[in-house]
């Protein structure tokens, strides 16, 4: 009953039965976080829109995005992924979603940013639907800790349309 | 040296009963592990609710080493979620983000894009030849919440196999020779 193995195993299992507590007390202490981020972006520019030679419309814009998410960030946040995303509907797809840029966020001083850039991953529909089209830019979060539960939400800023014609 | 004795003595005065009730325990172990397992599949949905990251390709947010928990709930796949999908014929689960959906009005099916996060390109490479798109029956799950550093034994286990076979060794032995 005091042999040293008995100690061990003892030992063992109560250390990591407080540390998975530990780390679920962690976790739970980020849902007492309520975070208020904020953000704005900006389509600077038109740089061009063409068909495909696959019968696709892709289009390539200047954007100025800017956000602060300093809110969002707790002691238990390893670092927040955003990304921005056009939304928008067509005949055939009732949602079409496609990341035009995405950063990583390490640390709350980096969290209240702005950006001038131009769209980092091509905007292309299925189809030739883009012409005249309304479309939202959403931005989503996404906070991953460093132990535990991660949380994502988004904020839809709506009212960007696309030029009627090819340019 | 004693405690090698020790055991070729306890090995060499196996009775029968006692024997038989301690396979019959580790049975039991055993089954309540294995039920513990299939429950969390039942629960969560996924095919295998916990995964190990095996690559680079999510740093700085999933290191080497994580293990993950998935679910998989009726929800429609959208951009931001972070996905375990296979690809046809390989059997290594792949844990990347959503970058495009387009959803189909009629049928409601969904094509998705996925790219690490630490990587350049996108998935287009990773996918069978000639696939273009990720569905839904491609996806074992969402990944919910994480662990770190919990998962380097399995790496382990897997990059070095002569370790698991100590491990299974040295346990065995400690079951045949305690007397409890």
């Amino acid at each position: 009953m005091h042999s040293f193995g008995y100690r061990a195993n003892a030992l063992l299992t109560f250390a990591v039965t407080i540390l998975a507590l530990m780390c679920a007390m962690a976790s739970f202490s980020d849902n007492l976080n309520h975070p208020s981020p904020s953000s704005s972006v900006q389509v600077l520019n038109v740089n061009w829109f063409q068909k495909q030679p696959n019968g696709n419309d892709e289009v390539s814009l200047t954007l100025n995005i800017s956000a602060d998410l300093q809110s969002l960030f707790t002691w238990n946040t390893k670092q927040v992924f955003v990304f921005l995303a056009a939304e928008y509907e067509t005949s055939k797809n009732s949602l079409n979603q496609i990341s035009l840029w995405d950063g990583i966020i390490a640390s709350k001083e980096h969290a209240k940013f702005w950006t001038h850039t131009s769209n980092k991953y091509r905007f292309i529909d299925q189809g030739s639907n883009l012409r005249g089209k309304e479309f939202n830019l959403t931005l989503h979060w996404h906070v991953m800790p460093k132990t535990g539960k991660m949380f994502a939400d988004k904020l839809v800023m709506s009212g960007y349309r696309l030029p009627k014609e090819y340019r | 040296m004693e405690w090698i004795r020790e055991s070729v003595d306890s090995i060499k005065s196996i009775q029968l009963r006692p024997t038989l009730s301690q396979a019959v325990n580790l049975g039991l172990i055993l089954t309540s592990a294995l039920i513990i397992w299939k429950g969390l599949i039942c629960i969560t949905g996924s095919e295998s609710p916990v995964v190990v990251v095996l690559s680079e390709s999510m740093e700085p947010g999933f290191q080497r080493g994580d293990i993950l928990f998935l679910h998989m709930s009726k929800d429609p796949l959208r951009a931001g979620e972070i996905i375990v999908f296979n690809v046809d014929g390989h059997d290594i689960p792949i844990v990347h983000r959503v970058i495009k959906v387009h959803e189909r009005q009629d049928t409601g099916e969904v094509y998705i894009l996925t790219k690490g996060d630490n990587n350049d390109d996108d998935d287009r490479v990773l996918y069978a030849q000639g696939q273009r798109w990720l569905q839904r029956h491609h996806v074992m799950g969402r990944a919910v919440g994480f662990l770190p550093y919990v998962g380097w034994m399995t790496i382990i286990m897997t990059e070095k196999p002569i370790i698991k076979y100590i491990i299974i060794g040295a346990l065995g032995l400690l079951v045949i020779t305690s007397k409890d």
